[in-house]
């Protein structure tokens, strides 16, 4: 059977039919869909898990019951996942263990352009890397046999184009799942130092195995067709080299970046002139080449930075003859926003309004950053927002503490805000902080998560507390409020940034984008009463524009919030 | 066969995940080596979006880049002035000529080019403006924008009108399968 899957899919169909039982993941662009494809399977566990650390150590465990088991998270949710990681390495795998992790360079969706490869080197952990769907079905269904065959987890590196990029996938036969039998094994899996001292030489002896597999595997291949230019590339950078040279040029594909053949790459390199490594981000391959001795053409001639494609390598070899043409005129960025009626808006406008200072946190509502609102100060990493507020107000005290506001969404404050609040609870800064609940994980396409009452299969499930839960953190002070309503909102900021205590806001109110939400009546101006005072154009609503000086609400995007009427000072807007 | 490319531009949110998966799965059914490429996340969130599909008898790059799109289906004016430089020298740009104001433009700190397809024609391009939306409205729904300049791109393609209706059929829930079908017949034979 043949399918044209997305990147992702054909990783979760490959985890699916190598017998996996159990996944475990927190949702980030661009990996979120392997696991949401995964959930539609009713014979195997699935689950968002609130952040990656958890997610990971519940693969780990499902592992050790004996289970094939798989967690996903985006390039940075690795970080988060990497204590266990590191250590996973030591204790190895008893059911096959595969961590998917997706890079993004160019960063369409992220804070950074971080390389992934650098984790499989640092941990000691055999990484995959597939060049389009095919390969991401085969090498995620095969990763299981290499995980237990080398007692190791094994890391499957996607990144942005190829999780996204649909391509003809044809499947092979499932691997039925099997619970492997549990036997303690303190020696393999109490990690305390006279324990781990053991198992330390034991991941050195693996990896040289895996260097010996990797000089003659299926997923490292090679294409002799000149010997006067030789590329070593992988992942989607091979697509690249091989749509601009076809055959023209010696081609070592690396679909294994940890760990990277010796031998192979000698032998590529003693048989053609010239060698280039052709690699997106870091110079990971480039620089095993040249510890190898051997001389080669990479970094200063392909970018450390964003993405690659055809144009990049035929410019790089002098033969790009394609030329588009362009209109003069100027064209406008057309940045994303904030959705018309989208909840963030009302609580954003309030606190651009007041000047507040704002520590921003990783979501749909870090767009209160672009303009008109302007409303951001900082955003770094999931849950920093928290943290980060205790820190400025610690360095500033009193002047800042009644100036300055963390927001952070529901999914987020799950994922690594709550120990941010008890630090701020239990190293008492007078820190206020706002969840902006829109009931859902927005950004990532409407994933569930702990506070939203429903598991990744749409079930009903238990429903943590947000404000019981602050205040079992330490928090005395917590409301609630309804970001449609401008004039609570500020009344909640300025009492809550006035009182010499730490307080929370929830600011509640689901996403306007949610099926559960019905949109009201569009609203409409009123041209005659319309003073072109711009008052409300300052929300930063896609809805409303000015037309002839005066404003004017796109019936077709307005969903009736309100949130305009009430800054409308001329009642134009009915 | 020398691989196509075919651009799909337009605003987050109008739809062009649909139109991508409609040609994506008539190609493969066609028989064709076929490679669609789009970006989830923060740009969907009204930006300005872009999704590729390529075709041929051995596809590698998923992604157009410039000088190289036979076909850019706009959904957007705007937009298909700004994806314009990957059009082919013999290229086509399929256009709505519906404007949506961008960010910037609405708060005034830029100009919407509003004559910018007159300006494309002059510099040599073949483009095909249609008011898609009012063919969307006639058809049922103002979202079947996307399918009303699928029937008109459809012409390009070398595949019956009835493989374009099979293909609807089977990608398209069963209850906006007549409407989609009546938005694809007014820009085929628009």
């Amino acid at each position: 059977m043949k399918k044209l899957l997305i990147g992702n899919q054909a990783v979760a169909c490959g985890l699916y039919d190598g017998g996996l039982g159990v996944v475990s993941s927190y949702p980030g662009t661009p990996s979120t869909e392997i696991t949401e494809f995964l959930s539609k399977y009713d014979d195997i566990h699935s689950e968002w898990a609130p952040n990656e650390k958890v997610a990971c150590e519940v693969a780990y465990g499902a592992s050790l019951a004996g289970a094939r088991s798989s967690c996903a998270m985006k390039h940075v949710g690795l970080n988060v996942a990497a204590d266990p990681l590191f250590t996973l390495s030591y204790t190895g795998v008893n059911g096959g263990m595969v961590i998917c992790v997706a890079d993004d360079p160019a960063m369409h969706s992220s804070q950074n352009e971080q390389d992934s490869r650098h984790y499989a080197i640092a941990s000691k952990v055999p990484m995959l890397e597939p060049a389009d769907s095919q390969e991401a079905y085969t090498f995620a269904k095969t990763a299981f046999e290499l995980s237990e065959k080398y007692d190791t987890p094994v890391i499957l590196r996607m990144c942005t184009r190829i999780a996204h990029s649909q391509s003809i996938v044809e499947f092979s036969e499932k691997v039925p799942a099997v619970i492997k039998d549990y036997e303690k094994n303190p020696d393999k899996y109490i990690m305390m130092p006279a324990k781990a001292m053991k198992r330390h030489p034991f991941v050195e002896e693996r990896m040289g195995l895996l260097t010996e597999l990797a000089e003659d595997c299926m997923y490292n291949t090679v294409e002799y067709n000149s010997d006067e230019i030789g590329i070593i590339t992988s992942g989607c950078s091979y697509l690249y080299v091989k749509e601009v040279m076809g055959d023209s040029a010696s081609i070592l594909k690396i679909g294994m970046p940890n760990p990277l053949p010796v031998k192979l790459i000698k032998d590529f390199a003693s048989k053609v002139k010239k060698l280039y490594v052709i690699e997106e981000l870091d110079p990971v391959i480039e620089n095993h080449v040249r510890a190898l001795g051997i001389d080669v053409i990479g970094k200063e001639k392909f970018s450390i930075l964003g993405e690659f494609s055809q144009q990049t390598i035929a410019e790089a070899f002098g033969m790009n003859d394609k030329v588009g043409v362009s209109a003069d005129s100027v064209i406008p960025p057309r940045p994303p926003m904030m959705c018309a009626g989208c909840p963030h808006r009302g609580m954003f406008y309030v606190l651009s309004k007041n000047k507040i200072t704002v520590h921003g946190d990783i979501g749909c509502y870090t767009l209160g950053a672009v303009a008109p609102l302007n409303a951001l100060d900082s955003t770094l990493c999931m849950g920093a927002s928290i943290s980060g507020l205790h820190g400025y107000n610690v360095a500033r005290g009193e002047e800042t503490e009644k100036k300055s506001v963390a927001v952070i969404g529901d999914s987020t404050f799950m994922h690594s805000g709550m120990t941010g609040l008890v630090n701020i609870s239990y190293n008492a800064t007078n820190s206020t902080v706002i969840i902006l609940d829109n009931s859902i994980t927005g950004m990532t396409g409407h994933q569930q998560n702990p506070t939203t009452g429903y598991n990744i299969k749409g079930e009903i499930a238990a429903k943590v507390d947000l404000e019981a839960l602050c205040k079992a953190l330490g928090i005395n002070r917590v409301r609630v409020v309804d970001p449609y309503d401008l004039k609570a909102c500020e009344t909640a900021v300025k009492e809550e940034l006035a009182v010499a205590e730490p307080s929370v806001i929830i600011s509640r109110r689901p996403c306007v984008l949610l099926k559960s939400v019905k949109a009201k009546p569009s609203l409409n101006v009123d041209a005659d009463k319309c003073k072109s005072c711009k008052r409300c154009m300052g929300l930063g609503c896609p809805a409303i524009s000015l037309k002839d000086g005066k404003a004017k609400i796109d019936n077709t995007l307005c969903v009736g919030c309100g949130v305009c009427k009430q800054l409308c000072a001329f009642d134009a807007i009915i | 066969m020398e691989t196509k490319s075919i651009m799909i531009v337009g605003v987050g949110g109008q739809g062009s995940l649909l139109a991508s998966k409609l040609l994506g799965r008539l190609l493969v059914d066609e028989g064709y080596d076929v490679k669609v490429s789009e970006v989830h996340g923060m740009s969907q969130r009204g930006g300005s979006v872009v999704t590729y599909v390529r075709f041929g008898d051995k596809v590698y790059s998923p992604i157009i880049t410039e000088g190289e799109a036979d076909i850019i289906i706009s959904f957007e004016k705007l937009e298909a002035a700004r994806y314009a430089k990957y059009l082919k020298k013999d290229g086509l740009v399929v256009v709505n000529t519906q404007q949506i104001d961008p960010m910037p433009v609405i708060i005034g700190a830029a100009q919407y080019p509003e004559e910018v397809l007159t300006e494309l024609t002059d510099k040599g391009l073949n483009v095909e403006a249609m008011d898609a939306l009012s063919l969307a409205i006639q058809a049922g729904s103002p979202k079947a924008v996307n399918i009303v300049l699928m029937g008109r791109a459809a012409k390009q393609f070398d595949i019956p009108y009835e493989r374009w209706i099979t293909a609807i059929e089977n990608t398209v829930a069963e209850r906006f399968v007549e409407m989609n079908k009546k938005a694809f017949d007014l820009g085929y034979n628009y």
